[in-house]
């Protein structure tokens, strides 16, 4: 069968899919953080701020990730930015310093995407929102916070799924700079059965298709869910 | 019967001589000067008609796939425009016994990195594959392999201040080596963390700034690293696998291997092989091997 040499290797492949995932589910997160705050000082009242904001996402967004990621992975290191403090062994799977600049890199790049996104989900928040939210004595921070960003959340759902989905495909770059995610998993799988290449290929490609579905139905539902409440 | 040479050697030498005494102030540097190949003339006439020799000789043409990242090997730097190294001396060979003039525009030098030679083969992007090519069944069932024309083994490179002794002193940790070869899989095995990357040159990077402790390919691409790094890297540990390192041809043409085998053992017999090893990976205190045996062809 043409998928033997996966079938065989699952437990490297299980490893492999497990770096890909850990990489998402943490930029993920990292980059929704990340991104939120970038997204309230863009509009903030601080004007120094709206500024740097903007410089970093017109500068983040127009650099391709490899050139990124390859400035946290090599060029980082050059100029003593490192991150050999990271050590942590879950299992099978080694978070070292090459995957930490990886990550770094990924959230980074999804932060500005994520940033924009949130942007034009507060865009839609009605204007009386937010001067309700003052008139009634909050803070910049409470008004953000509270009533605000929830609202921009849930309008800026869709482009948010998109943006975490190209992360989730964005992981694969990590695997020509150092980390043995699934990506570099199937190519030294090719490498060395190479009678079976068609096979890896598809197999792979499934199951990253099976990852952005469950990713997309998960976002649907939530989608769902709050529209009610709207 | 290969009658006819024509003596370029002579020619070559007597201009090498010349160009030396203008420029080359500094004397002979290792794997400074590569031999001479003699070019077979009136080659299409020497092969049956019909077989992919005959078509290369007649076209006068040949693609053929190297490394550029393997000091010693395969390797080309960014300010010239023919790679370098004891695969591409062999190449040379090859190409010269089709009477192709291996220093004219007639050979294209292709870059294959271990990921892409089977598919460049396969898709006749290349005609020849002289890039640390690994014998293996596998490899075998897709893709035309014979020789080895050079055995070689994994060893391990690391920093020169470096404790590391074998790959047994690297168990669990970070050793980098190429994405999609022989070698990361190797690695694994042993126990170690692979660490893909995408060239040699890169994980030679990394091991010098204290990324990764170690990287790990076969002993001569190492020691063509170590000598780039004067100092700062050293090649330790004895080597943990064999490698046999062979020249791939497409499948469809079954009748390059004897073609191939016949020019390695004249290369052999001529003492050209030993000259190529010499201009490359030879140096001070590098005794140059015995050729290996060659497989045989499947008929």
């Amino acid at each position: 069968m043409a998928v033997n040499a996966v079938l065989e290797n699952s437990d490297l492949v299980l490893v492999a899919f497990g770096y890909t995932l850990l990489l998402f589910v943490l930029a993920g997160i990292g980059s929704l953080l990340l991104g939120s705050l970038l997204a309230a000082l863009r509009v903030g009242p601080v004007s120094i701020m709206r500024r740097s904001v903007s410089v970093y996402v017109t500068l983040i967004r127009n650099t391709p990730l490899l050139v990124i990621l390859i400035f946290f992975r090599i060029a980082g290191p050059k100029v003593g930015l490192r991150f050999d403090f990271v050590d942590v062994t879950i299992g099978e799977i080694n978070l070292n310093a090459v995957f930490t600049a990886c990550l770094v890199g990924l959230t980074v790049y999804t932060s500005a995407f994520v940033c924009e996104a949130l942007r034009s989900g507060i865009n839609a928040v009605p204007v009386g929102q937010a001067e309700a939210a003052r008139a009634i004595g909050l803070t910049f921070g409470g008004a953000m916070g509270q009533v605000i960003l929830p609202q921009a959340f849930r309008a800026s759902l869709p482009p948010l799924t998109s943006v975490q989905i190209a992360l989730l495909k964005n992981t694969t770059v990590a695997g020509a700079v150092g980390v043995f995610e699934a990506f570099a998993r199937m190519r030294s799988l090719t490498n060395d059965y190479t009678t079976q290449t068609y096979g890896i290929f598809l197999a792979f490609a499934v199951i990253f298709v099976v990852l952005v579905e469950i990713v997309s139905f998960l976002s649907l539902r939530l989608e769902r869910r709050w529209k009610v409440a709207r | 019967m290969r009658i006819h040479r024509l003596k370029l050697a002579a020619v070559a030498v007597g201009l090498s001589t010349a160009l030396a005494a203008c420029g080359d102030a500094g004397g002979d540097t290792a794997g400074g000067d590569t031999p001479d190949v003699e070019v077979q003339e009136d080659a299409a006439s020497q092969f049956e008609e019909g077989t992919r020799m005959a078509e290369l000789a007649e076209a006068g043409e040949i693609t053929i796939g190297v490394k550029y990242d393997q000091p010693g090997l395969g390797f080309k730097d960014a300010s010239s425009d023919v790679p370098t190294g004891f695969d591409v001396e062999v190449a040379k060979l090859l190409a010269a016994d089709l009477g192709i003039d291996p220093e004219s525009d007639s050979v294209t030098w292709e870059e294959t990195i271990s990921d892409n030679r089977e598919p460049y083969l396969q898709e006749g992007r290349v005609d020849l594959v002289l890039a640390s090519y690994s014998i293996t069944d596998e490899r075998r069932q897709v893709v035309g392999q014979t020789g080895p024309y050079f055995l070689t083994g994994q060893q391990v490179l690391v920093p020169a201040d470096s404790d590391v002794e074998s790959i047994e002193d690297l168990r669990g940790e970070d050793v980098c080596s190429v994405t999609g070869s022989t070698s990361l899989t190797n690695v694994e095995d042993a126990g170690a963390n692979g660490v893909p990357a995408e060239t040699y040159s890169q994980c030679a990077e990394d091991v010098v700034n204290g990324t990764v402790p170690a990287m790990s390919t076969d002993g001569s691409i190492l020691l063509g690293l170590a000598a780039q790094y004067d100092g700062e890297l050293k090649v330790v540990g004895d080597e943990f696998s064999e490698e046999r390192i062979g020249v791939g041809y497409p499948q469809e043409y079954p009748e390059m291997c004897e073609w191939i085998n016949e020019t390695l053992t004249e290369a052999y017999d001529s003492g050209a092989w030993g000259e190529a090893f010499e201009a490359t990976l030879g140096g001070d205190g590098v005794e140059t091997p015995e050729p290996p045996a060659l497989d045989e062809c499947q008929a």
